[in-house]
């Protein structure tokens, strides 16, 4: 079975500090690492090669700094990856980034499976992975806890709030998973030799023949306006005291913020 | 200090740091509480390859390093004890197939030890037969092309547990310390079965059994070296391994100290924390340079033996003593620090103190190390006239 994972490579959000005045994320100096739904991406893939046979390939958009994530998930022990990168790239919304990855996965050959992870952390978007789906016209199955494949089909547990829900899919398709699915496994040393020597392939613009109107900044539809830490709320009042004269006090404050 | 590790070195101990991080620090407290063998974590680590540091590569292993070995260990003790001599021992129980066994006896059981599919353990102490191994009762009667083994091995680390066993028997009594011949049983050898658990002071995460053979027999091919060396398989083993106790010991004294630090910046009394007061200074400045001078003698060891350093059996004694007593003074000087919180199992330190105290014990006690650096004192002075 081919499968390709598509990862990207985001700050350490649990690093990561807010600048108050700007509202903005301090980036400097904060480690970066894989995006841990994509971990679990590539664990998932892994899991079904050793269950399935075949071969996993990964592959991230990104600055050429990306590579390190790359290896990090070469250490874990998939079989090939590829840093799409160019300066066209550069500024490219989700819009942009599916439609640069879905290229990409089109010019590297026919996948039985495509994993994403639910969402990036940094971004928090959750589009990149359905995106894809919809620029190769292939079915989709987002957050998935549970993935079983059977001949030609998929058979996915997705859970939503409320419930889970089990589809079946046909191949090929896509498919986010949720960080219930599994735990990613640690690198093994042999696995971090493999990827200290390895030659990461690097894919231009061109070579993934992607269109310069949906690439990059220019590509990308999607303007920031703000961004802006939320307020903390408040911690509340707690009323002590018997019931009635609870009540009493809670009506007056109500009164009293002219509630009612 | 920095060591100058080489590149594979850092990433050793950067692996090993990464899995006592995420995987041991937040099962710790309960493997020790409930005395249980850490198979997950074992099982991680044999995943991650770590298993096979000491084991050449064409036996499945990372490259035979004993300086490799120590990082992995001291990192992993350093956040627990239990689980570091779990590892340590796999390593002491496969040492005599590695030092003594034919490669065709390293082909059938060094892969397995390197990937960690299955764990090791080693068979020497007996009831009456601890310091003084000439007290060994364990026998192995020749009978044809096999040999019939009897007697109880008493306190094994990994017993029940681990698939293979390397054990010393006595197969002449009459030739005294060349009477004695290792061998390799394997769990399941009918005749070859397990005591009760021991219920320990420290290191709870790991396993301590007896192993009982009742006529248990075994084919001539699971000799390891000749019949008779037993007692050299035994002590060439121990010299090799010792550096991986005082490794352990090391880490757990690290651990101890990285904790003490960390408490006493955060701890305010008489309205400063109290790591500002000169007194707990001392007590930290001390415990530093203990460590530090432990891990020194250590490292030096370890790339001494890599190097093909001979004859390392008094450095390899010195090492184990001198680690270990630092192990148990840090402890308990880290306990001291903590004051009644470093009494209370809600923090790691106690734990570490019990831990600690069985480096100063097994692998020979510190008495028995003394005594063997006094002996290489003695015969080195003897050559030198």
């Amino acid at each position: 079975m081919e499968i390709a994972v598509c990862i990207k490579q985001v700050p350490d959000t649990t690093e990561v500090r807010i600048n108050p005045e700007t509202n903005t994320l301090i980036r400097e100096g904060v480690p970066s690492i894989v995006n841990p739904f994509d971990e679990n991406a590539v664990e998932e893939a892994l899991r079904l090669r050793e269950k399935h046979g075949g071969k996993v390939t990964v592959i991230t958009m990104g600055p050429p700094q990306a590579v390190e994530a790359l290896k990090q998930c070469i250490a874990m022990g998939v079989d090939e990856a590829y840093l799409v990168s160019d300066r066209a790239f550069a500024g490219s919304d989700t819009w942009a980034t599916s439609y640069t990855l879905a290229q990409t996965l089109k010019k590297l050959g026919n996948f039985d499976l495509i994993f994403c992870g639910k969402q990036a952390i940094d971004g928090d978007t959750a589009q990149v992975g359905p995106g894809i789906a919809e620029w190769l016209n292939l079915p989709q199955a987002t957050f998935a806890v549970k993935v079983e494949v059977e001949g030609a089909k998929a058979k996915v547990e997705r859970m939503l709030e409320e419930e889970n829900e089990v589809i079946e899919i046909p191949l090929p398709c896509l498919i986010t998973v949720v960080k219930q699915i599994n735990e990613p496994r640690l690198p093994s040393l042999k696995g971090l030799m493999k990827a200290k020597k390895a030659e990461i392939k690097t894919l231009s613009a061109a070579e993934v023949e992607a269109d310069p109107l949906i690439t990059g900044l220019k590509g990308s539809p999607t303007r920031v306006r703000k961004i802006f830490a939320p307020p903390q709320k408040g911690g509340g009042e707690m009323l002590a005291g018997s019931v009635d004269e609870m009540v009493t006090a809670l009506v007056g404050k109500l009164k009293e913020q002219k509630v009612i | 200090m920095d060591y100058l590790l080489t590149e594979e070195q850092v990433m050793v101990r950067d692996l090993a740091r990464k899995v006592a991080r995420e995987k041991i620090l937040p099962a710790r407290a309960e493997l020790d509480e409930k005395e249980e063998f850490p198979w997950e974590i074992m099982k991680v680590l044999g995943e991650s390859d770590l298993c096979g540091l000491w084991i050449p590569e064409k036996f499945g292993g990372f490259g035979q390093s004993v300086m490799a070995f120590c990082l992995a260990t001291e990192e992993i003790s350093r956040v627990c004890g239990g689980v570091g001599v779990t590892f340590a021992a796999t390593g002491l129980g496969g040492a005599p197939i590695l030092l003594f066994g034919s490669d065709e006896q390293k082909q059938k059981y060094l892969p397995d030890l390197a990937s960690g599919k299955k764990l090791a353990a080693f068979g020497l102490t007996e009831a009456n037969a601890g310091s003084d191994a000439a007290g060994m009762e364990t026998t192995a009667r020749k009978e044809g092309d096999y040999f019939i083994i009897n007697g109880t091995k008493q306190w094994i680390t990994n017993g029940g547990e681990a698939e293979t066993y390397s054990v010393i028997a006595i197969t002449d009594k009459t030739k005294g310390p060349r009477g004695a011949t290792a061998f390799i049983i394997e769990k399941g050898t009918p005749g070859f079965t397990f005591g009760k658990k021991e219920k320990k002071m420290g290191i709870r995460a790991s396993a301590t059994r007896e192993l009982v053979f009742t006529d248990c027999k075994v084919h001539k091919s699971q000799t390891l070296g000749k019949e008779g060396m037993g007692f050299i398989v035994a002590m060439r083993t121990l010299d090799m391994t010792r550096p991986g106790i005082a490794a352990q010991a090391v880490g757990i004294a690290q651990g101890a100290l990285d904790e003490a630090i960390k408490y006493t910046k955060q701890r305010v009394q008489f309205g400063k924390p109290i790591i500002t007061i000169q007194a707990v200074q001392h007590m930290l400045a001390n415990m530093a340079t203990e460590v530090e001078a432990a891990r020194a003698l250590t490292y030096a060891l370890a790339r001494s033996i890599d190097a093909g350093g001979k004859d390392y059996t008094k450095e390899s004694s010195m090492a184990k003593l001198f680690a270990s007593d630092v192990a148990m003074r840090v402890t308990v000087d880290a306990v001291q620090l903590l004051g009644g919180y470093g009494y209370m199992r809600e923090y790691p330190v106690e734990k570490m103190m019990r831990d600690a105290k069985i480096t100063q014990i097994y692998e020979g006690t510190n008495q028995i190390q003394r005594n063997q650096i006094g002996l290489s004192l003695i015969k080195e002075s003897n050559q030198k006239e």
